[in-house]
């Protein structure tokens, strides 16, 4: 017998709960992004896990190959965000990205 | 159940959740970088066990080969300014928000095991073909074919718009031409002759 499906599912399930508080506790955008990465890890890990119980077809690995791509691409223009932010304004607190407020 | 198989688990989901909390709890950019490389590592040996070999490589190609190296370097380039400062400006407002999202989600999970029917479901067997690179491709080149030309696309429009951000409009003076290169140039041809004049 191997590990049950729901093991995954709970080490997912911490996963992206780490991810969503780091992305609420947290200030720097570096990180928040990194949290961002976390959270869509652990999607993937569920996805690929409820694929693996459902063996007829590969619908969920499929999934995952894409959101890795649309991860990889969100990763890559955030971070340019970041860059063009603090040469606006010399840090990465995401408390003074507030050029629109008011 | 399997005794290697359990160890094998629990030492992958111990790396990615260490890794998690690191990355989140982490002073240092660069720490937390670290953190997230050990939990894409840690989520790949989970995937070799899930039968996923195809998708255990390309995490690791994608995200611990081009992610966090693209993480790395935008740290790097903005040096010690990468660490932002602490302050408890509305610090008791994001904690007390990130515990009630904490707390909903841990009851959430208690609720729906409670729901399950006390064994745990075991999974199939895998059949032979599954989660490799020639099953895989056959379906993303066939039923998933839209989008998959999609993503690469998508790519294609992330390369331009990431370069378009981060490029800035400022130019480089160092790169125009003709107006701002005269005045520093043209000492250096004088000294260049005196100098042969001289020897």
């Amino acid at each position: 017998m191997t590990v049950p499906l729901e093991y995954f599912v709970i080490v997912a399930a911490a996963l992206f709960m780490t991810g969503a508080v780091g992305f609420l506790i947290r200030r720097n955008l570096l990180v928040l992004l990194m949290s961002i990465e976390l959270m869509l890890n652990a999607v993937n890990l569920t996805l690929v896990a409820f694929n693996r119980q459902h063996v007829g077809g590969h619908a969920g690995q499929i999934f995952t190959f894409f959101i890795i791509a649309i991860a990889a691409a969100e990763a890559a223009v955030g971070l340019a965000i970041v860059l063009a932010f603090f040469r606006l304004r010399s840090t990465v607190r995401s408390d003074d990205a507030d050029l629109l407020r008011n | 159940m399997n005794k290697v198989e359990l160890a094998y688990f629990g030492l992958c989901s111990v790396i990615a959740l260490l890794g998690g909390f690191v990355t989140v709890g982490a002073k240092n950019p660069i720490r937390g970088a670290m953190g997230l490389l050990s939990t894409i590592i840690g989520i790949a040996g989970l995937y070799l066990m899930l039968a996923a070999e195809f998708l255990a490589a390309i995490q690791l190609l994608v995200y611990a080969g081009a992610v966090v190296i693209l993480f790395l370097f935008v740290i790097m380039l903005l040096g010690p300014s990468a660490q932002s400062k602490r302050d408890a400006r509305g610090a008791v407002a994001r904690y007390v928000g990130a515990a009630a999202l904490l707390v909903s989600g841990l009851g959430a999970m208690v609720l729906v095991m409670r729901t399950q029917s006390g064994t745990p479901t075991a999974l199939p067997a895998v059949p032979p073909q599954f989660g490799t690179i020639e099953s895989i491709g056959h379906e993303l080149f066939s039923t998933a074919l839209v989008p998959f030309e999609l993503s690469g696309a998508l790519l294609l429009v992330a390369v331009i718009g990431a370069v378009a951000v981060a490029r800035g409009k400022q130019v480089d003076p160092t790169l125009l031409p003709a107006a701002d290169a005269k005045p520093s140039a043209a000492p250096a041809p004088t000294t260049g002759q005196t100098k042969e004049a001289r020897s």
